[in-house]
Protein backbone atom coordinates (compact mmCIF):
# COMPACT_ATOMS: atom_id res chain seq x y z
CA UNK A 1 0.00 0.00 0.00
CA UNK A 2 2.75 2.40 0.89
CA UNK A 3 3.96 2.67 -2.68
CA UNK A 4 3.39 5.30 -5.33
CA UNK A 5 0.98 3.01 -7.18
CA UNK A 6 -1.21 2.57 -4.11
CA UNK A 7 -1.57 6.30 -3.62
CA UNK A 8 -2.21 6.84 -7.31
CA UNK A 9 -4.98 4.23 -7.33
CA UNK A 10 -6.67 5.80 -4.31
CA UNK A 11 -6.39 9.18 -6.01
CA UNK A 12 -7.83 7.83 -9.26
CA UNK A 13 -10.73 6.14 -7.49
CA UNK A 14 -11.54 9.37 -5.63
CA UNK A 15 -11.44 11.27 -8.92
CA UNK A 16 -13.85 8.75 -10.44
CA UNK A 17 -16.22 9.11 -7.50
CA UNK A 18 -16.12 12.89 -7.87
CA UNK A 19 -16.70 12.71 -11.62
CA UNK A 20 -19.65 10.37 -11.13
CA UNK A 21 -21.13 12.65 -8.48
CA UNK A 22 -20.77 15.68 -10.73
CA UNK A 23 -22.47 13.94 -13.66
CA UNK A 24 -25.18 12.07 -11.77
CA UNK A 25 -26.38 14.18 -8.83
CA UNK A 26 -29.25 16.61 -9.28
CA UNK A 27 -28.39 18.90 -6.37
CA UNK A 28 -26.28 21.93 -7.33
CA UNK A 29 -24.43 22.01 -3.99
CA UNK A 30 -23.63 18.30 -4.31
CA UNK A 31 -22.15 19.01 -7.72
CA UNK A 32 -19.84 21.61 -6.14
CA UNK A 33 -18.84 19.10 -3.44
CA UNK A 34 -18.01 16.59 -6.18
CA UNK A 35 -15.74 19.17 -7.81
CA UNK A 36 -13.97 19.55 -4.46
CA UNK A 37 -13.52 15.76 -4.33
CA UNK A 38 -11.89 15.78 -7.76
CA UNK A 39 -9.57 18.66 -6.80
CA UNK A 40 -8.59 16.77 -3.64
CA UNK A 41 -7.80 13.62 -5.59
CA UNK A 42 -5.48 15.57 -7.88
CA UNK A 43 -3.84 17.10 -4.81
CA UNK A 44 -3.25 13.62 -3.40
CA UNK A 45 -1.52 12.49 -6.58
CA UNK A 46 0.61 15.66 -6.63
CA UNK A 47 1.76 15.14 -3.06
CA UNK A 48 2.42 11.45 -3.71
CA UNK A 49 4.56 12.24 -6.76
CA UNK A 50 6.35 14.90 -4.76
CA UNK A 51 7.16 12.40 -2.03
CA UNK A 52 8.30 9.55 -4.26
CA UNK A 53 9.95 11.14 -7.30
CA UNK A 54 13.56 12.04 -6.55
CA UNK A 55 14.51 15.54 -7.64
CA UNK A 56 10.97 16.88 -7.38
CA UNK A 57 12.37 19.73 -5.23
CA UNK A 58 9.04 20.26 -3.44
CA UNK A 59 7.31 21.50 -6.59
CA UNK A 60 4.43 19.09 -6.00
CA UNK A 61 3.82 20.28 -2.46
CA UNK A 62 3.78 23.92 -3.53
CA UNK A 63 1.49 23.12 -6.44
CA UNK A 64 -0.84 21.32 -4.03
CA UNK A 65 -0.96 24.42 -1.80
CA UNK A 66 -1.74 26.58 -4.84
CA UNK A 67 -4.49 24.19 -5.93
CA UNK A 68 -5.99 24.42 -2.44
CA UNK A 69 -6.06 28.23 -2.62
CA UNK A 70 -7.67 28.16 -6.06
CA UNK A 71 -10.19 25.57 -4.81
CA UNK A 72 -11.10 27.89 -1.95
CA UNK A 73 -11.69 30.75 -4.39
CA UNK A 74 -13.72 28.46 -6.65
CA UNK A 75 -15.85 27.23 -3.76
CA UNK A 76 -16.54 30.80 -2.63
CA UNK A 77 -17.70 32.05 -6.01
CA UNK A 78 -19.46 28.79 -6.88
CA UNK A 79 -21.48 28.70 -3.67
CA UNK A 80 -22.37 32.37 -4.02
CA UNK A 81 -23.64 31.66 -7.55
CA UNK A 82 -25.60 28.61 -6.40
CA UNK A 83 -27.19 30.51 -3.53
CA UNK A 84 -28.14 33.33 -5.88
CA UNK A 85 -29.70 30.86 -8.35
CA UNK A 86 -31.56 29.00 -5.59
CA UNK A 87 -32.89 32.31 -4.27
CA UNK A 88 -34.45 33.14 -7.62
CA UNK A 89 -35.58 29.64 -8.66
CA UNK A 90 -36.50 28.29 -5.18
CA UNK A 91 -34.97 24.87 -5.89
CA UNK A 92 -31.47 23.35 -5.73
CA UNK A 93 -32.24 20.80 -8.46
CA UNK A 94 -30.21 21.56 -11.57
CA UNK A 95 -32.69 20.05 -14.04
CA UNK A 96 -35.24 22.68 -12.96
CA UNK A 97 -32.94 25.39 -14.35
CA UNK A 98 -34.41 25.30 -17.87
CA UNK A 99 -35.07 28.98 -18.59
CA UNK A 100 -32.98 28.90 -21.76
CA UNK A 101 -34.91 25.88 -23.09
CA UNK A 102 -38.34 27.46 -22.75
CA UNK B 1 -7.30 2.35 6.71
CA UNK B 2 -7.08 5.96 5.61
CA UNK B 3 -7.82 4.84 2.07
CA UNK B 4 -11.03 3.24 3.34
CA UNK B 5 -11.92 6.55 5.00
CA UNK B 6 -11.23 8.48 1.81
CA UNK B 7 -13.05 6.19 -0.60
CA UNK B 8 -15.90 5.30 1.76
CA UNK B 9 -16.41 8.98 2.56
CA UNK B 10 -16.32 9.84 -1.13
CA UNK B 11 -18.83 7.15 -2.02
CA UNK B 12 -21.10 8.25 0.81
CA UNK B 13 -20.89 11.84 -0.49
CA UNK B 14 -22.24 10.95 -3.91
CA UNK B 15 -24.78 8.31 -2.87
CA UNK B 16 -26.43 9.62 0.30
CA UNK B 17 -29.89 11.09 -0.17
CA UNK B 18 -29.69 13.88 2.39
CA UNK B 19 -27.33 16.70 1.42
CA UNK B 20 -26.31 17.34 5.05
CA UNK B 21 -25.23 13.71 5.43
CA UNK B 22 -23.22 14.09 2.23
CA UNK B 23 -21.47 17.14 3.66
CA UNK B 24 -20.54 15.25 6.84
CA UNK B 25 -19.22 12.34 4.73
CA UNK B 26 -17.20 14.91 2.79
CA UNK B 27 -15.60 16.07 6.06
CA UNK B 28 -14.66 12.45 6.87
CA UNK B 29 -13.12 12.12 3.40
CA UNK B 30 -11.13 15.36 3.77
CA UNK B 31 -9.93 14.39 7.27
CA UNK B 32 -8.67 11.02 6.00
CA UNK B 33 -6.90 12.86 3.17
CA UNK B 34 -5.14 15.06 5.73
CA UNK B 35 -3.95 11.91 7.48
CA UNK B 36 -2.68 10.55 4.20
CA UNK B 37 -0.73 13.76 3.52
CA UNK B 38 0.89 13.38 6.94
CA UNK B 39 1.78 9.77 6.05
CA UNK B 40 3.37 11.00 2.84
CA UNK B 41 5.71 13.20 4.86
CA UNK B 42 4.04 16.50 4.00
CA UNK B 43 2.83 17.93 7.33
CA UNK B 44 2.41 21.42 5.88
CA UNK B 45 -0.05 20.09 3.30
CA UNK B 46 -1.86 18.13 6.01
CA UNK B 47 -2.16 21.29 8.11
CA UNK B 48 -3.36 23.29 5.11
CA UNK B 49 -5.90 20.55 4.32
CA UNK B 50 -7.31 20.70 7.86
CA UNK B 51 -7.38 24.51 7.87
CA UNK B 52 -8.75 25.12 4.37
CA UNK B 53 -10.94 22.11 3.66
CA UNK B 54 -12.08 20.91 7.09
CA UNK B 55 -12.14 24.40 8.54
CA UNK B 56 -13.22 26.75 5.80
CA UNK B 57 -14.78 24.97 2.81
CA UNK B 58 -16.79 22.46 4.88
CA UNK B 59 -18.27 25.24 6.99
CA UNK B 60 -18.98 27.25 3.84
CA UNK B 61 -20.78 24.30 2.25
CA UNK B 62 -22.72 23.53 5.44
CA UNK B 63 -23.83 27.17 5.59
CA UNK B 64 -24.89 27.06 1.94
CA UNK B 65 -26.92 23.91 2.62
CA UNK B 66 -28.48 25.54 5.69
CA UNK B 67 -29.42 28.64 3.70
CA UNK B 68 -30.95 26.71 0.82
CA UNK B 69 -32.55 23.65 2.42
CA UNK B 70 -36.31 24.08 2.62
CA UNK B 71 -36.51 21.38 5.30
CA UNK B 72 -35.91 17.68 4.85
CA UNK B 73 -39.58 16.74 4.64
CA UNK B 74 -39.45 15.93 0.94
CA UNK B 75 -36.17 14.54 -0.31
CA UNK B 76 -36.27 14.40 -4.11
CA UNK B 77 -34.64 11.65 -6.11
CA UNK B 78 -30.90 12.26 -5.88
CA UNK B 79 -29.84 11.15 -9.35
CA UNK B 80 -30.40 12.29 -12.91
CA UNK B 81 -31.75 9.98 -15.60
CA UNK B 82 -28.23 9.74 -17.02
CA UNK B 83 -26.77 8.22 -13.83
CA UNK B 84 -26.05 4.81 -15.46
CA UNK B 85 -24.11 6.52 -18.25
CA UNK B 86 -22.24 8.52 -15.62
CA UNK B 87 -21.27 5.29 -13.85
CA UNK B 88 -19.94 3.85 -17.10
CA UNK B 89 -17.95 6.99 -17.98
CA UNK B 90 -16.47 7.26 -14.47
CA UNK B 91 -15.51 3.57 -14.46
CA UNK B 92 -13.87 3.88 -17.89
CA UNK B 93 -11.84 6.92 -16.75
CA UNK B 94 -10.81 5.21 -13.51
CA UNK B 95 -9.90 2.02 -15.34
CA UNK B 96 -7.75 3.78 -17.92
CA UNK B 97 -5.90 5.97 -15.41
CA UNK B 98 -5.39 3.12 -12.94
CA UNK B 99 -4.12 0.89 -15.75
CA UNK B 100 -1.65 3.60 -16.76
CA UNK B 101 -0.58 4.12 -13.15
CA UNK B 102 0.01 0.41 -12.55
CA UNK B 103 1.70 -0.53 -15.82
CA UNK B 104 4.07 2.45 -16.03
CA UNK B 105 7.54 1.67 -14.74
CA UNK B 106 7.97 4.63 -12.40
CA UNK B 107 11.57 5.53 -11.67
CA UNK B 108 10.88 6.43 -8.07
CA UNK B 109 12.35 6.11 -4.65
CA UNK B 110 10.99 3.12 -2.68
CA UNK B 111 10.04 5.21 0.35
CA UNK B 112 8.39 8.60 0.70
CA UNK B 113 10.68 11.57 1.26
CA UNK B 114 9.60 14.13 3.84
CA UNK B 115 8.95 17.76 2.96
CA UNK B 116 10.69 20.32 5.17
CA UNK B 117 8.35 23.15 6.13
CA UNK B 118 11.03 25.86 6.10
CA UNK B 119 12.02 24.82 2.57
CA UNK B 120 8.41 25.27 1.42
CA UNK B 121 8.27 28.72 3.01
CA UNK B 122 11.52 29.81 1.38
CA UNK B 123 10.46 28.46 -2.01
CA UNK B 124 7.11 30.25 -1.81
CA UNK B 125 8.82 33.60 -1.38
CA UNK B 126 11.69 33.07 -3.83
CA UNK B 127 11.12 30.72 -6.79
CA UNK B 128 7.34 30.72 -6.53
CA UNK B 129 6.81 34.36 -5.58
CA UNK B 130 4.86 35.22 -8.74
CA UNK B 131 2.27 32.39 -8.36
CA UNK B 132 1.98 33.37 -4.70
CA UNK B 133 1.12 36.98 -5.59
CA UNK B 134 -1.27 35.88 -8.35
CA UNK B 135 -3.10 33.68 -5.84
CA UNK B 136 -3.46 36.63 -3.51
CA UNK B 137 -5.02 38.62 -6.34
CA UNK B 138 -7.28 35.71 -7.30
CA UNK B 139 -8.55 35.37 -3.73
CA UNK B 140 -9.27 39.11 -3.61
CA UNK B 141 -11.21 38.85 -6.87
CA UNK B 142 -13.12 35.84 -5.50
CA UNK B 143 -14.04 37.73 -2.32
CA UNK B 144 -15.33 40.71 -4.29
CA UNK B 145 -17.22 38.45 -6.68
CA UNK B 146 -18.83 36.50 -3.84
CA UNK B 147 -19.94 39.69 -2.09
CA UNK B 148 -21.39 41.00 -5.34
CA UNK B 149 -23.26 37.76 -6.07
CA UNK B 150 -24.56 37.17 -2.55
CA UNK B 151 -25.96 40.70 -2.18
CA UNK B 152 -29.73 40.86 -1.98
CA UNK B 153 -31.41 43.13 -4.50
CA UNK B 154 -33.50 44.91 -1.82
CA UNK B 155 -30.37 46.12 -0.08
CA UNK B 156 -29.33 47.79 -3.32
CA UNK B 157 -32.53 49.74 -3.50
CA UNK B 158 -32.23 50.79 0.12
CA UNK B 159 -28.69 51.98 -0.53
CA UNK B 160 -29.67 54.03 -3.57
Amino acid sequence: MASLQGYLIVSTALFGIGAFGFMARRNAILMLISIELMLNSVNLSLVAFNAFVPGARNAGAIFALIVMAVAAAEATVGLALVIAIIRTRQTPEVDEYDDLKE
Amino acid sequence: MLAIGILGGGLAVVTLRNVIHSAVAMMICFGSLAGMYALLGAPIIAAAQVLIYLGAISVLILFAIMLTQAGDASLPAPFHRQAPIAVVIALVVVGLVAWAAVTTAWRVAPTAAAVAIDTIGKLLFTDYALPFEIIGFLLLAAIIGAIFLARRPEEDERAN
